[in-house]
Order: structure tokens, then C-alpha cells, then sequence
């Protein structure tokens, strides 16, 4: 089992990476959140895995897993989103201001160009 | 009054004009003037003491594990400097008054002021290094802002940004310094240092640390070869000009070598370096002085021969040269402002200060005349005059001065200055004032009102005073010497004296002043001379180094910083995946001490899924809406994964965002390209797959490590979950840390919701107010539009859903404490709830129901959170601490109240309304995009006639 979700952490990274490295918005914003993905996982499993054991107290049972990660991870969560929006809406302003949506700024002989013309 | 409100009351009092600036002229420069004179006179009210020679202090802790605590001292030194910085502040601000033109923002002009007013005394009154470090740099900064206060001219602003780079750069050399005393001695307190003289002398780190409080020192106080910046600061205001370099800002490297005076001084190489120094920029500045025809100019260079004087005597490093140095401060300020000062009346009534296009004014401005003779008589050296005084006390310890083995050296080069001294002393007067009247001024000069003589008038008074009866100021002389020399040497003058007989001292004073004379005489050719002569200009040169550091600069970052994100982030993550392995193949991996678990089919299944969706998604991601389809499962999987873990909260927390997530991605899509173009070459394919493989199994690596191995420590969720129940109240101990043990995170983090949000709508605004507006109401969609944009069977459901959600949503908060649920998945839930009734109904439908704008939502929440940590105050416990009870209302069960359920009420309005804000924003782009929202809701409404009934149209249900 930890070998499954470790390599889905895993998976999840390189895709991540490799989508974060294109070169338009879009892909980009799926790769930071495949990344997000691989890290919220990998902070939820510091804590161990283990199941059927959620931290909600009950009378005569004395393990449970461990609570402190899963809050961190649940506030990452709700954050990621903000943080996502903010990303996309920024994206999406520079598409329609100037209908390019490649991350990259233009080349400098390409600025130049723009700015004769 | 406690030294503690001497030293806020000028940034407190910073505030002020600026507010009164409507007020009028009058009222700003008046309530300015009160603010200093309140500090003024609280300084006064610690002079009893301080003249009782006791260190008045006041201190409280700051921040005291890195020594810095907020404590001041004030002993004699403190208390001349801050009677000088106060005192003349006094003045200058009584003369700013008049002086500035009325198109010159006053209160802007005095904010600064006394924002360097509060930055001065709070150096000289400082007890710990730290804290006067800090208002060091904020004297430099607000000196910046004074010297370029004349925005619109451009040597101001170079005037400015020199003295900034310059000063600042000493002080970064000071901050080094500083530091390396305080490691020396262990403490940063100045009255520890002060006591440990032999330790810090005898420390091998002495020479560092001296050589960089020196430098701090010397570009402050504009000393040889950093004396350039201070003629350049010359384009300021006049009164900005007469208080940085009488009593303030120039004096401020004067002022902290003497405070160090006792532990610094007395080696050879402090001996060295201070005297030389001095040496050279008294010479020197007199010198350039002679031959400057811009009058500030003259006097800039004045100010710097003078300073050098004053280093010259700090360094010789006896009694006798710190008590000389105490009193040439005190007479100089005085002489040097009311001179300043006249220069800015001359400048005002002729609009001129070239010495060139003067001369003749006595009979003119008969009382400026006054003013700069009894100055500059002063300046020169001329005996019942106090700059006499302090001079004939210089010369004197120049001739027990011994550099370089030379028993002559430091004598004649001081009578040199002296010369040099009195000569541009005898061409600031008699090439201005004197002379015959001429009819070329470039405007008509006469005396101007009291409201600019006065001041330079009152600091005459002392100028004569001082000079003919130097016993009524001796004693305090004598106990600002004795604090500066602490314990180290014995003062053996008894009195100051005019006469003292016929010493070396006075015929090197005459023949100061007679060659003084001598060279006025034959002033003409020697200016010719001059011209004639090339010399290195002192700006070109400082330019020359900005511009070589500025080129270094931009080489190494234009090629580095080209502007491309996604090399940014490959340099990025190769770096740190490298780092990472450097980690694990050089550190030492224990035997794993868990057990591997075994995975059933479902696990499988599950993994499975998730690994294919995240594959595909690198395969397909070029058709963006099936890479959202995709990305969606993945989200699923992994919500999947929490609730198999045991980790329901953050299940339902994973599974509602990720729905929020996806409508926004859509929304966003809308307007952006649905095809991702093959672009990237195959070997910069090849070069990210590389590194996202090794990133991937650099992840794999380590949390499959980290998996198979317990704790080093015992994690601190122990105490969590043991204390959850009884110090909590609640029995869901993940909501319970949210809400009460890491609270002040939670409030931390729905402020940053909040914010998130609200930016999503400035930049929504931004662009709709801006030229994408013409082209959003122009947009084509580039895909069909669906016939029926309020499917009737989807309206009916999401309205009928609608109160069920809210109910749900109530109940998954209500349960929170102690079940699965809380704040934030409540708000989630609510959120989606809300959303559907836009997707479905419309946005002008859903937006007419709207009751409360989504900013006042967010902002009711954080101030709910907020108010409810503030309560805690009330019963004298910290922010945010929690209290419950168990209250029993007949027929219900006994239940729980708590106040961290009132906070989580606070977590759950923010996150509403930051989900909805973003949301709605996106749709707003989206609805200006589009011509004309459809008036009814429903397309088809059988109560309806064909007449439309206004916008509010009654639901299906």
C-alpha cells in the first residue's frame, strides 16, 4: 500500500513538472495543480497511512491516525484553491489583453519589433 | 518626561501636518512647531538630573534573545546633541515657515522634518546598538526625502540618491561593525560596551570592527574621501541644508565616534586613521571653499573642513581634544546654521547666490550684513566670538600632536586650515556685502521680514555670549566632555579662557587670519589659477562607479533573467532535485520499522485509475476540456484515497473544491484557446520529461522512505488528540486543531482567502474598465452556444436542491466539532449550492437574489474569527483562546456551546464569500461577453405569456 501511494505521489510530480514546463497558461495551471495534488498527498502521509482509523474520538478505542497533518493538509486545500484562481485570473487577463497566452516573455528582438511597430 | 515620548513625540507628531496641510500655512508650520517644542521641552524637564551627572534610562524588552531591546540612556552627550537637534529644529522650523514658496507643499515638508527630527534624537538617545542602528538608516532615508524634497529638479533628485547611496553604504559597513562589537563583548547594550575598553581592544576582531564603524562614521559625517556627497545635498531647501549640516544629520558619524570614544580611541590605529582623515578633509574642504561661488556651496565645503576639524580632534584621542571637539560642536552649530540660514534670506530676496552677481549688500540688508559678520568672524576665528574659542583649543592640541613621527606636521597643516578657513570667512563677507552697491541683481534685494531673520538672529546671540563669556557655558562643557571620555582619561582644564597668554596657539591663530587676508588680497589670480587647473571632478567619478556596478549587474542578470518562465522553473526544479539527491546520497537511511501494508483490488483499482488519468492527462492535455475531465479524476482519486485513509475531513474538503476548481477552470476556458499548439521541440520534450521523471522518482523516494519509518520524536499530535476532548470540548480533532489549537493559523488563512479574492475581483475590474472591455462585448464565441441556456429540468432541481444544501451545509458545520465536517467544508458545500443556482438560472437571475454584496460577506467572516479571538481578551486570556460549556434546553439533547464554533461561523463566511467572489467574477467577464442575458429564467414557463413580467419572475416551485 505504501508502495502504491508513494508512486502515485510520484506520478503525480512528474506530470506535474512536465506540464508546469509548457509553455502556455493552461497546461501550466494543470501542472501546479497535479503538483498540488502530489504535495498535499505527501504532507497528508508524514502522518503514516493507516486505515479505518479516522481522528474522530470514541469511547474504547485507543489509535488513531494522526490528526495534525490532515489539518495542515485541509487548510493547503481550501488555500490551493484561492491560490489557483488567482493564477488562472491572472492568466486569463494577460490572454485577453493581449491574446498570447504563452508564459514566456517574447524574445527580446521580438519586444523590439513590437515596439516599432 | 519619559525619554520614551521624547523620542516618539516627533514620529507621532509626523502625522500632523500632513493632516493640517488644508488648514492652512500657518496652522502646519505651528502645530510642527509644538510638536518639537514638547519634545523640546521634555528634554528640559531631564536637565536637572542629567546636569547632576546622573544617566537617566528607560528600556523595555524588545526583542531580547537577539539582544535588540527598545532602551534608552541619556547622559550629558545625549543631552547636548538632543538639545541641539531639538533646539535648532526649533528654529529651522520657525524659518521654514517663511521660506518655503507657496507652491511647495508645506506639510509634506514638514512630515520629513520631523520624521528626521525623530530618527536624530532617537540616535543620540539610543542604549542599545541595534536600536540605534535602526534609526541610523531611517535618518539616512529621511534625509533622502528631505534633500530631494524639490522633486522637480534634477540635481535634487541626484543630490538625493547620492547622498542615499553614499550614507546608506556606510551604514551597511556600520551594521557589520556594529555587530562584530557587539559579538565581542556579548551584549549590545552601549552601556556594556562602554565598560569593556581592554576586551574590545585587545580582541583580534578590534581593526574590523573599528575600520567599518569608521566608515559608517566617515560617510556620514561627509569625511576625505566621502566628503563629495555633502555639497550635492546643497540642492535642498535652504532649511533643510541649515539643519542637516549644523546640528543633525552631518553630525550624527561625529556624534557616535565620540559615544564609542571611550572603548575605540586611544590605539595607534584609531590615532591614525581619525587624525589623518581629519586632517585631510579639514584642509582640504577650506580649501575648495575658497574658490566656490555658489554661496551653500562655499558653506557645504565649510561644513566639511569643520567636520574635520572636529574628527581631526576626536582622533588625537586625549581629554583635552574630546573636550575641544564638544565645545567646537556646539559653537559651530550655532554659527554654521545662522550663516545657512542668511544664505537662503540672500538667495530669497536677490534669487541668486552666486557670489559673482553680489556684492555690496550691506547697505541693502543691513541686518543680514549683521548676521553673516558676527558668523563668519566666528567661522574665521576671531577673538570675543566663540568660534575663537574652540579654534585657538584645536591649535593648541595640535601642537602636542605627533603623526608619522613628525612633531610639525599636524601643527602646520591645522594653521594651513585655519588659513584657508579665514580666508573664504573674509570673501563670504566682503565679496558679498561689501564692496560697491551694484545695479545688476537679479532682483531687489532688501531686508526681509522677521519671520526669516529672526532665527539666524537668535543664534547669534550664543555666537557673541559664548565668545565673550565662555565661563557661563563651561561646566556644561565640561560634563558633556566627561561623558564622553567615561573613565578612561582624566579632563585637567579647569576653566575656558580668552586669553591664555602668549602660547604657540595664538601666533599660529594670527597668522591664520593675516594670511587669510593675504590671500583675499590676491585673490583674483589665484582663482584664474584655479580654474585653470584640471581636477577630479568628485561626481563624474562617483557616476563612473554607479554606472561600472549598474553594467556588472546587468550582465550577470540580463542573460540570466531573459524573461522565459519555463526555463526559470526547469533551472528550478533540476536545481532542487539535485539538492535532494546530494541529501540522500550523502546522509545515512535507517532500516525501514513499519510494516508494509498489503493492497486489496480496490486499492489497486483505485491507484490505477488515478495513475492512468494523471498519464493520460500528460498525453492529452493539448484537448483541454478532456485534460479537465482527466484532472477531475485524478481530483476524485485522490479524495478517494483520503476518506480510505481515514481522513474524511479532508475528503469532503478535496471533493468540493475540486468541484469549484473545475467550474472555474471551465469558466476561464471559455475564453481561452481549447487547443494547446505542439510548439516545443522533441529535445525540449525529452529535456522535461527527464526532469519531471527525476523530480517524480526523487517524490517517490522520499515519501516511500518516509512511509516505512515511525517518528524520530514523538510528534506533538499526541498532545493534540489527547487534549482535543478535554481542553477542546470537541471529539474531531482535526477540526479542533483548525479551530482552536492552531486558530490563529485558520484566521491567518481565511484573511488570505479573502484577499485571494478580492484580488480575482480588482483584476476582473482592471480589465473590464479597460481596453479589454471593447473587446469582450465584440467576442465571438468561437463554439456553438447550446440552444437552451436554462435547461428547464436543471433549473427546477437546483432550485428544489436548494434548501436541502443549506440544510446539509448546516448540519455538516454544526457536527463539526465532533464529527467529519466544520467551517470550511460547510462553506464549500454552501458555495456549490449557490453556484448551481447561478449555472442554472442565470447570472441576472441569481444576482437579483442576491442580498449581500460577497466583500461583506468575507469581511464578516474574518471580523466574526477576529472578534471572537479579541473576546478572549475580556476574561485576560490571549487572542483566540477557547472556552465551552454544555448547556441542556428542554426537549433537546444536552449540547455543546463553544466559542470556537462562533470563530468557525467566522471561517465559514469567509470562505463563502471568497468562493463566490472569485466566481462571480469570472462570470462577469463572461456576461459582458455575451450580448444580452435572457430575461426569464426559464426559457419555457407555462405561467408566463409571451409578455415579459419584469426581471423577478416567480420560480418553477
Amino acid at each position: 500500500m505504501e508502495f502504491l501511494v508513494a508512486s502515485a505521489i510520484g506520478i503525480l510530480t512528474a506530470a506535474g513538472i512536465y506540464l508546469t514546463l509548457r509553455l502556455r497558461t493552461f497546461p501550466v495551471i494543470l501542472g501546479i495543480a497535479l503538483l498540488t495534488y502530489a504535495v498535499n498527498v505527501f504532507l497528508f502521509a508524514s502522518g503514516r497511512l493507516m486505515t479505518g482509523n479516522p481522528p474522530i474520538l470514541r469511547d474504547g478505542v485507543d489509535v488513531y491516525t494522526d490528526p495534525l497533518p490532515q489539518a495542515l493538509v485541509l487548510t493547503a486545500i481550501v488555500i490551493s484553491f484561492g491560490m489557483t484562481a488567482v493564477v488562472v485570473m491572472i492568466g486569463l487577463g494577460a490572454f485577453l489583453g493581449a491574446d498570447d497566452d504563452h508564459v514566456d516573455d517574447p524574445k527580446a528582438d521580438d519586444a523590439a519589433a513590437e515596439d516599432r511597430s | 518626561m519619559s525619554l520614551f515620548l521624547i523620542v516618539a513625540l516627533p514620529f507621532l507628531g509626523a502625522l500632523l501636518p500632513g493632516l493640517m496641510n488644508q488648514a492652512g500655512r500657518q496652522a502646519c508650520a505651528s502645530v510642527t512647531f509644538m510638536v518639537t517644542l514638547s519634545a523640546f521641552v521634555g528634554l528640559l524637564t531631564n536637565a536637572p538630573a542629567v546636569m547632576a551627572g546622573e544617566v537617566v534610562q528607560a528600556g523595555i524588552d524588545w526583542m531580547p534573545l537577539l539582544g535588540l531591546n527598545f532602551t534608552l540612556m541619556l547622559d550629558a552627550l545625549g543631552f547636548f546633541f538632543a538639545l541641539l537637534i531639538l533646539g535648532i529644529g526649533l528654529l529651522i522650523i520657525a524659518y521654514g515657515r517663511s521660506y518655503l514658496a507657496r507652491e511647495d507643499n508645506m506639510g509634506e515638508f514638514f512630515t520629513y522634518l520631523l520624521l528626521f527630527q525623530g530618527a536624530m534624537v532617537g540616535i543620540v538617545l539610543s542604549d542599545n546598538i541595534l536600536l540605534l542602528l535602526i534609526f541610523w538608516e531611517l535618518t539616512s532615508l529621511s534625509s533622502f526625502l528631505l534633500i530631494g524634497y524639490w522633486k522637480h529638479l534634477p540635481e535634487g533628485r541626484q543630490g538625493a540618491r547620492m547622498a542615499l547611496t553614499v550614507t546608506g553604504m556606510g551604514g551597511l559597513a556600520m551594521i557589520g561593525g556594529m555587530l562584530i562589537l557587539g559579538q565581542i563583548v556579548g551584549s549590545y547594550d552601549l552601556s556594556v560596551i562602554l565598560q569593556n575598553r581592554e576586551l574590545i581592544q585587545d580582541s583580534p576582531l578590534y581593526l574590523p570592527a573599528l575600520l567599518l564603524i569608521l566608515l559608517g562614521c566617515f560617510t556620514k559625517s561627509a569625511q576625505f574621501p566621502f566628503h563629495f556627497w555633502l555639497p550635492h545635498a546643497m540642492a535642498a531647501p535652504t532649511p533643510v541644508s541649515a539643519y542637516l549640516h549644523s546640528a543633525t544629520m552631518v553630525k550624527a558619524g561625529i556624534f557616535l565616534m565620540a559615544r564609542m570614544w571611550p572603548v575605540l580611541s586611544g590605539t595607534p590605529e584609531w590615532f591614525v586613521i581619525v587624525t589623518s582623515a581629519g586632517l585631510i578633509t579639514m584642509v582640504l574642504g577650506a580649501f575648495i571653499a575658497i574658490f566656490k561661488h555658489d554661496l551653500k556651496a562655499l558653506l557645504a565645503f565649510s561644513t566639511v573642513s569643520h567636520l574635520g576639524l572636529i574628527t581631526m580632534l576626536l582622533g588625537t584621542g586625549t581629554a583635552f581634544g574630546a573636550m575641544a571637539a564638544m565645545f567646537h560642536i556646539m559653537n559651530h552649530a550655532a554659527f554654521k546654521a545662522a550663516l545657512f540660514m542668511s544664505a537662503g534670506i540672500v538667495d530669497h530676496e536677490t534669487h541668486t547666490r552666486d557670489i559673482r552677481k553680489l556684492g555690496g549688500l550691506r547697505h541693502l540688508m543691513p541686518i543680514t550684513f549683521t548676521i553673516v559678520v558676527f558668523g563668519a568672524l566666528s567661522m574665521a576665528g576671531i577673538p570675543f566670538l566663540n568660534g575663537f574659542l574652540s579654534k585657538e583649543m584645536m591649535l593648541e592640541e595640535a601642537t602636542h600632536t605627533v603623526l608619522f613621527n613628525s612633531p610639525y606636521l599636524v601643527p602646520v597643516l591645522a594653521t594651513v586650515g585655519s588659513l584657508f578657513s579665514a580666508a573664504y570667512c573674509f570673501r563670504l563677507i566682503g565679496h558679498t556685502f561689501l564692496g560697491p552697491k551694484r545695479d545688476d541683481y537679479p532682483s531687489h534685494p532688501h531686508d526681509p521680514g522677521p519671520g526669516l531673520w529672526l532665527p539666524p538672529a537668535l543664534l547669534i546671540i550664543p555666537v557673541i555670549v559664548i565668545g565673550c563669556a565662555p565661563f557661563l557655558v563651561q561646566d556644561f562643557v565640561f560634563l558633556v566632555a566627561k561623558a564622553v571620555i567615561g573613565g578612561v582619561d582624566k579632563l585637567e582644564v579647569k576653566y575656558i579662557k580668552i586669553w591664555h597668554g602668549l602660547v604657540p596657539a595664538l601666533y599660529m591663530s594670527i597668522a591664520a587670519v593675516v594670511g587669510g587676508l593675504l590671500l583675499m588680497a590676491i585673490y583674483k589670480p589665484l582663482q584664474n589659477l584655479w580654474d585653470k587647473t584640471p581636477r577630479p571632478e568628485a561626481k563624474t567619478i562617483f557616476e563612473a562607479i554607479i554606472a561600472f556596478f549598474v553594467g556588472l549587474a546587468q550582465k550577470i542578470i540580463h542573460p540570466t533573467h531573459d524573461g522565459a518562465f519555463s526555463r526559470y522553473a526547469a533551472i528550478m526544479l533540476g536545481f532542487v532535485t539535485l539538492a535532494g539527491y546530494y541529501a540522500w546520497s550523502t546522509g545515512t537511511v535507517g532500516a525501514p520499522t513499519r510494516e508494509l501494508q498489503t493492497a486489496g483490488p480496490v486499492e489497486i483499482a483505485g491507484w490505477l485509475m488515478l495513475v492512468a488519468a494523471t498519464i493520460g492527462l500528460v498525453f492529452l492535455h493539448r484537448n483541454r476540456l478532456m485534460a479537465l475531465i482527466l484532472i477531475g479524476i485524478a481530483g476524485l482519486m485522490v479524495s478517494i484515497g483520503f476518506v480510505f485513509f481515514s481522513a474524511p475531513d479532508l475528503a469532503m474538503t478535496q471533493i468540493t473544491v475540486e468541484v469549484v476548481t473545475i467550474i472555474l477552470l471551465l469558466l476561464a476556458l471559455n475564453f481561452l484557446p481549447k487547443k494547446t499548439p505542439v510548439e516545443s521541440s522533441n529535445l525540449r520534450r525529452v529535456r522535461d520529461g527527464v526532469i519531471g521523471a527525476a523530480g517524480g522518482l526523487a517524490a517517490f523516494a522520499m515519501s516511500y522512505h518516509f512511509m516505512l519509518r515511525d517518528a524520530i520524536t514523538t510528534p506533538i499530535s499526541e498532545f493534540h488528540l489527547a487534549n482535543s476532548y478535554k481542553g477542546g470540548g470537541g471529539t474531531n480533532v482535526v477540526n479542533v486543531i483548525l479551530v482552536d489549537f492552531r486558530g490563529f493559523d485558520t484566521f491567518g488563512e481565511i484573511i488570505v482567502l479573502g484577499i485571494a479574492a478580492l484580488l480575482i475581483y480588482a483584476l476582473t475590474e482592471t480589465l473590464l474598465d479597460g481596453p479589454v472591455r471593447a473587446r469582450l462585448l465584440n467576442r465571438v464565441p468561437d463554439q456553438p452556444i447550446a440552444g437552451d441556456a436554462h435547461p428547464m429540468m436543471m433549473v427546477v432541481l437546483t432550485r428544489v436542491i436548494m434548501p436541502i444544501v443549506i440544510l446539509v451545509g448546516f448540519y455538516i458545520f454544526l457536527r463539526g466539532h465532533n464529527e467529519p465536517g466544520g467551517g470550511f467544508i460547510a462553506g464549500l458545500v454552501v458555495s456549490i449550492g449557490i453556484v448551481m443556482q447561478y449555472m442554472a438560472s442565470g447570472f441576472s437571475w441569481a444576482a437579483a437574489r442576491q442580498r449581500y454584496p460577497y466583500h461583506g460577506v468575507i469581511g464578516a467572516g474574518v471580523l466574526v474569527a477576529g472578534l471572537t479571538g479579541i473576546g478572549s481578551w475580556f476574561f485576560g486570556k490571549p487572542f483566540l483562546t477557547s472556552d465551552f460549556t454544555y448547556v441542556r434546553i428542554p426537549p433537546f439533547h444536552e449540547f455543546e456551546l463553544a466559542t470556537a464554533a462562533l470563530f468557525d461561523v467566522g471561517v465559514f463566511l469567509a470562505v463563502v464569500g471568497a468562493v463566490l467572489l472569485s466566481l462571480e467574477s469570472f462570470s462577469r467577464l463572461a456576461r459582458r461577453a455575451h450580448v444580452k442575458d435572457p430575461e426569464h429564467p426559464m426559457d419555457i414557463n407555462p405561467q408566463r405569456d409571451d409578455q415579459p413580467q419584469g426581471s423577478v419572475v416567480k420560480g418553477g416551485v
